[in-house]
């Protein structure tokens, strides 16, 4: 991986009062490459969408965070929301799932460019300014005839280019796009995705994509990270996770993933865990085909595989740190079958 | 809990008659346009949102309705369930043709077809419990009123949906439930009245992909269970290759394609299915995301496209497919979105002008040449485009590009709407295979 553009080290969000905190996003470290495209998978309610926001600075009243954030030499946990506001748009940008929602309708699409360049880089003219929007819109798709319109006037995939056009005028370093086309038709689907793939070539921009579809990380993404209950259990390139899944969270859901290839329907029981009272030792010990007693117990500790690859399972050992008889198959009670997502 | 005078055997039209049977539907939308046009007081348009479908939902099959959001699927399964009136054809259902049933007659139809929704957040009263919302249908179709009657009745058929045990989630709230087990309590919903016919539209793609395979592996046991038959609707053919006995392709009001699934799956004739198979990510990380996706989206289905709708997309779209006017605005406006910010564009856009004078349904082209411009630099930017991509479809649909009195004058071929087919196992609408002989007929 080339210098990352982006370091987070042990970054933790939690909602509510520090007796009973819910930690959306527990103990998380990550690094972002210039450049690379870097997909973040798992279910809902798993804290994907969650980190994604705590990266940018951009977490709801209430939420509280600490660790770091290290972006260009700074920790941007803790940056005053101003400092932030200044940070985000030039440095860090971000799609948001629903493209309706975040433009606003009273506004050319002409202005929503004209604000954004003139909040971040009031040295240009209006001549420039215009130049660079056009050119951008028109990476995305988006016709110079098409300037002047309001949001309505565009379909849903259009809107999304727009928003992804908006973020990309800044010449971010890195673009965080949250679900960017879940609400989109397959096709439509598509053709975002090889915008978002040509990110690097076009704009040398890193992409963080957070998403629940492992065919869309398959595809598009260089490096993987599976979140579950808050942590990530597991990371590494594409190629060698799935080719090789080292937690067996991360093989059930490349299992459950139905595409065209799909010979048989599989799914995971039960549900994400509920982060006030999450389970004791691996959170995913209750779902997990493989769990063993030390799985119940212990929380799995990070161990380091080839390649770059990280995992938090106890199958992948210490050893040394399994109390004798840990190795065991855990004996549980069944999990009903509609205790699910 | 199916009473046994349900579809006895001896039914005569049990013969592998359909189920169901829909001839020449069409379900037409009024609108009266945006606001703004309706200030300056323009005309109101029409939505076809279906328009001319056929087809037949035989007894225990699962049939997939398969389209993008504006291909009409939706409204489809809402005509054949009296939610939307038709403005012509005919729906039979049992042999008895109920288009033009008045509501309350539909009414009581409606017991023998259910529906579920994609939203099981938005499909269920959040007022009431589980035990009210599921016996609900029972006390409107006055079928049970006893109070314990209705309870035990709702019991039985939450535990046949796997909401186990139904003392659980009886007197939950559908907020306390998780999407997997709402969408769970509307399949129970729509079976406690025993219905012959389930439409079930988009009911997974809300749901997490670890959840998705149990809710279809529960249909496919209610199928078999409670003999249903299915009308599925979605827009994602991978789910529906494992649910599906027959796929029919919707584009823009129309069935393009349909057949035996996996003849739709192993050999997809309509460009539109190929590409939408071509579209689907495949968890494969030796497959890069296509590139050679059509261009565009579905268009507004109150103004469609001449001759094949989907020909504005279509890779392999050539002469008789229904070029026009519009098709010319789209071509320069996608050429101008990939030189955006470049000197040339600007000087193109000048020279042609308004492009709203190309906004129109119509296989020829008349425009005058902008002020200070000749209608002979407009024909030689277009020779110039031509050259430059010479196998961009859009240029075998033109027959004639001529500078005439200062306008420039470009017809098409004469667009022919193309008519469903039959070919091979399947039948499907697209000139590519008119010239293939049919087997049987």
């Amino acid at each position: 991986m080339s210098d990352p553009v982006l370091r987070v080290r042990r970054l933790r969000v939690y909602y509510g009062t520090p007796g009973r905190p819910v930690r959306a996003v527990d103990d998380v470290s990550l690094d972002i490459g210039e450049g690379e495209v870097v997909g973040l998978v798992g279910e809902s309610g798993c804290g994907k969408s969650t980190l994604g926001r705590g990266i940018l600075g951009l977490l709801p009243e209430g939420a509280r965070s600490d660790g770091e954030v290290l972006y260009g030499g700074r920790n941007l946990v803790g940056l005053s929301p101003k400092e932030l506001r200044r940070l985000r748009g030039p440095d860090l940008g971000l799609v948001f799932q629903e493209p309706m929602t975040r433009l606003n309708p009273l506004l050319r699409i002409s202005d929503h460019f004209r604000e954004t360049l003139k909040q971040h880089e009031p040295g240009l003219s209006d001549e420039e300014m215009r130049r660079r929007s056009l050119e951008t819109l028109g990476r995305m798709g988006i016709p110079p005839t098409r300037f002047r319109q309001y949001p309505h006037e565009f379909s849903g995939g259009m809107r999304q280019r727009i928003m992804i056009a908006l973020a990309l005028v800044l010449r971010p370093k890195l673009l965080v796009a949250d679900e960017p086309t879940t609400s989109l038709d397959v096709i439509v689907e598509g053709q975002i995705l090889a915008l978002l793939a040509d990110l690097k070539r076009n704009f040398g921009t890193a992409l963080l994509l957070i998403t629940h579809n492992l065919g869309i990380v398959a595809e598009s993404c260089d490096r993987m990270a599976v979140m579950y209950a808050g942590r990530i259990v597991e990371e590494g390139s594409v190629r060698d996770v799935f080719a090789e899944p080292s937690h067996p969270y991360t093989r059930e859901l490349l299992r459950s993933t139905i595409s065209l290839e799909t010979t048989e329907l599989h799914s995971i029981p039960g549900a994400p865990p509920n982060l006030i009272a999450p389970p004791t030792g691996c959170r995913f010990h209750p779902r997990c085909p493989e769990a063993m007693r030390v799985c119940a117990l212990l929380e799995p500790v990070e161990q380091q595989l080839e390649a770059g690859r990280r995992v938090q399972c106890w199958l992948h050992g210490p050893e040394r740190r399994i109390p004798s008889g840990g190795e065991l198959p855990l004996e549980r009670e069944a999990i009903w079958v509609a205790d699910e997502a | 809990m199916r009473p046994e005078t349900v579809a006895p055997v001896s039914d005569p039209r049990a013969d592998g008659a359909p189920l169901v049977s829909i001839r020449d539907l069409k379900t037409y939308y009024a609108i009266r346009g945006s606001f703004a046009s309706r200030l300056v007081g323009h005309e109101a348009g029409v939505v076809h949102a279906v328009d001319g479908v056929s087809l037949d939902i035989r007894r225990g099959e699962v049939l997939g309705l398969v389209g993008e959001s504006g291909s009409g699927k939706t409204t489809l399964g809402r005509t054949l369930l009296g939610l939307v009136r038709a403005t012509g054809g005919s729906v039979e259902f049992e042999g008895r043709e109920i288009s033009r049933l008045p509501e309350r007659e539909f009414r009581s139809l409606r017991r023998r077809m259910q529906v579920v929704f994609q939203d099981p957040h938005a499909s269920l009263n959040p007022a009431m419990t589980i035990a009210q919302a599921i016996g609900h249908p029972l006390q409107i179709h006055g079928l049970e009123h006893d109070r314990d009657g209705l309870r035990l009745r709702v019991a039985e058929v939450l535990e046949r949906v796997g909401l186990a045990p139904a003392e659980a989630y009886l007197d939950k709230y559908p907020g306390d439930l998780s999407g997997g087990q709402k969408q769970r309590a509307v399949i129970a919903r729509a079976l406690i009245l025993d219905p012959v016919l389930l439409v079930a539209d988009e009911p997974v793609s809300m749901l997490d992909m670890s959840v998705r395979a149990k809710i279809l592996e529960l249909m496919l046991a209610l199928k078999r269970d409670f003999d249903l038959t299915y009308l599925y609707i979605t827009h994602d053919l991978a789910t529906a290759r494992f649910f599906c006995d027959r796929i029919a392709i919707m584009y823009l009001g129309r069935i393009v394609e349909i057949g035996p699934a996996a003849a739709i799956y192993d050999d997809p004739k309509h460009p539109y299915t190929r590409a939408l198979l071509r579209a689907i990510p495949e968890p494969d990380p030796q497959r890069a995301v296509p590139r050679d996706l059509p261009r565009g989206e579905v268009p507004d289905a109150a103004r469609p496209p001449l001759g094949c709708h989907f020909h504005p997309r279509c890779p392999r779209a050539f002469e008789p497919c229904g070029w026009e006017s519009r098709d010319l605005r789209e071509l320069l406006e996608s050429r101008w979105a990939l030189a955006a910010g470049q000197a040339g564009v600007e000087e193109e856009q000048a020279l042609v002008g308004d492009l709203g004078a190309l906004d129109r349904s119509s296989a020829e082209v008349r425009l005058p040449a902008s002020r200070g411009r000749s209608a002979d630099e407009m024909a030689a930017l277009l020779d110039r485009i031509r050259d430059e991509a010479p196998d961009e479809p859009f240029w075998r649909g033109v027959r004639r590009i001529e500078a005439v009195d200062g306008r420039l004058e470009l017809d098409f071929h004469e667009p022919e709407a193309p008519l469903l087919a039959p070919s091979g196992e399947v039948e499907v609408e697209c000139h590519l295979y008119r010239g293939e002989p049919s087997d049987g007929s």
